[in-house]
């Protein structure tokens, strides 16, 4: 009985390891955006990314990262990016599908 | 991604399982403990708020517990404004509220001790708790007494406003009290310290204050070092907004002070003994008492860590982050600390249910406001280069030079925007 309980144990860990919480870059890259870009009280300048269609995201990226669309300050962060990187993120903020 | 039914018998078999095998073993080994993990968090800054808040976050399940002896914060990010009253101190105070409605456990007291190999957290109040994962965040404590006259038991007169609340209120009072047309003396710090730009950005919020109130003030810096963070676009913004009121001393132009006499209100440098009417004495820095008593610092007063996880290199499953930390090329910042604390929460969730923790990135943004309609930036993208948390080559950098006004303008703005998100960000309660 003390055996098979354990055999079931193992099965049992490995099934709950094969589902287990992780995270992966994309969240962490995606998350880091909501430093500056969560919204708040008295926020009127910086857009809250939660409300920003996710393709959006994408192609103001690439802008920032280009040069085309002229910034003070996101022309900087998004040189920081690979296009892949930059696609991977947006699955995780800004509003699915748009 | 789909579920077949089979895949779908699995799992909620081995749910239903778990805790069956976590009575079953949990005298075995302390590994397969029942119940969820449980994480301890010191310290309710920027770092240690953003990390309880991300755990809770990445895995709900997990017990999450956050120790810090204030019931309000208020920051140091955003003290330079309220000291030119352009902010109230409840605009810059948050409270614990936002943390405990996403599930973190919030207990209000002090860590007396910490035993690491344990698990085990004792506090001043006389509880104690266990943990499988701690994060410490404590912040900066100061070398006292590494220059002369410059002490813990001068800092009332001598105030560094360094760490924000009583000793800012103090700070504000003296700039608010000092006598026309007197002397104002900044003794900024030696590398490494908390918030680079922030001595710099000070005086310009001292100076807009004593444009309006005190036009004949001076102010002068006397520094350790013998260049500072954003220093081309200060010392051209002080010039254009303040005239010559900001004089600033190099540390090899006699800038290094050697002695603050605090009874007569002198300040001895190689420049000369400057009689000052306040004076605002920033001592140089290390880690907080908590990373010593832990034994997680290093030679140079901060705690190394594995730049991947932030777990400490000296002690197992305590992961140390914020100011106290050793993070590479990422400055002692707010900004910072927050990044390595969502990226730290997710090191220990990916390390708790056996995933591999991919290497990441981090962001660091610290505006500055020269004056209220006047605001420059620095920014930085960061990865891991051969082990070490290194800026993105072709990515960051400070504001231009020779920028509109509007530009100026737009940056003071997002001054505003940047402190209002960062604050929901981590307590939930942006203002």
């Amino acid at each position: 009985m003390k055996k098979s309980l354990l055999l079931i144990a193992s099965v049992g860990l490995t099934l709950v390891a094969g589902q287990a919480v992780a995270v992966e870059r994309a969240q962490m890259l995606a998350d880091n955006c909501m430093s500056c870009h969560a919204g708040g009280a008295n926020n009127a300048t910086i857009p809250n990314l939660s409300q920003y269609p996710a393709s959006a995201i994408v192609s103001q990226m690439r802008a920032f990262k280009d040069g085309s669309r002229p910034a003070t300050v996101m022309g900087r962060h998004a040189k920081g990016y690979s296009d892949e990187d930059i696609v991977a993120l947006a699955k995780y903020i800004g509003i699915q599908g748009q | 991604m789909s579920m077949n039914r089979r895949q779908f018998v699995q799992v909620a078999g081995s749910v239903a399982l778990l805790p069956l095998v976590g009575a079953g073993l949990s005298g075995c080994s302390s590994a397969v403990r029942s119940g969820p993990a449980r994480v301890a968090v010191i310290g309710g800054g920027f770092g240690g708020a953003t990390v309880a808040t991300y755990l809770k976050k990445y895995d709900p399940k997990l017990e999450v517990t956050l120790i810090e002896p204030k019931t309000s914060y208020m920051t140091c990010p955003g003290s330079n404004w309220y000291l030119a009253g352009l902010r109230d101190a409840k605009s810059i105070t948050h409270n614990y509220e936002g943390l405990k409605k996403r599930g973190i456990n919030v207990v209000h007291d002090t860590v007396s001790a910490v035993d690491s190999d344990a698990k085990t957290i004792k506090l001043a109040g006389g509880k104690s708790l266990s943990y499988d994962k701690v994060v410490v965040s404590p912040g900066i404590d100061f070398k006292w007494g590494a220059v002369e006259g410059i002490v813990e038991a001068n800092a009332d007169k001598c105030p560094h406003a360094w760490q924000a609340g009583a000793q800012t209120e103090l700070l504000k009072k003296q700039i608010e009290g000092m006598k026309q047309g007197g002397t104002f003396v900044m003794v900024a710090p030696p590398n490494p310290f908390r918030c680079p730009p922030g001595p710099y950005e000070r005086v310009g919020m001292v100076a807009e204050y004593f444009k309006k109130n005190n036009p004949k003030a001076k102010i002068l810096i006397l520094d350790a070092k013998d260049a500072f963070s954003k220093q081309g676009l200060f010392l051209a913004a002080w010039q254009e907004v303040y005239g010559d009121m900001i004089e600033w001393v190099a540390g090899k132009d006699g800038g290094k002070v050697t002695k603050v006499d605090a009874a007569t209100m002198t300040v001895h440098s190689g420049y000369g003994n400057i009689k000052a009417d306040v004076i605002n004495a920033i001592p140089a820095q290390k880690a907080a008492p908590i990373a010593f008593t832990m034994g997680l610092t290093n030679e140079s007063g901060f705690c190394p860590v594995n730049m991947l996880t932030f777990e400490s290199t000296v002690k197992k499953d305590v992961y140390v982050i914020g100011d106290a930390s050793i993070a590479g090329a990422m400055p002692k910042s707010g900004h910072s600390a927050s990044s390595q604390g969502k990226i730290c929460a997710a090191a220990i969730v990916n390390n708790l249910s056996g995933r591999a923790m991919e290497p990441a990135q981090h962001v660091n943004t610290c505006y500055s406001l020269v004056a209220s309609n006047y605001g420059i930036s620095v920014a930085g993208v960061y990865s891991l280069q051969e082990g070490k948390i290194a800026e993105i080559k072709g990515s960051g950098g400070v504001s231009p030079k020779d920028a509109k006004a509007e530009v100026r303008q737009m940056e003071a703005s997002y001054a505003l925007g940047w402190y209002a998100s960062i604050t929901k960000d981590i307590w939930g309660t942006g203002a």
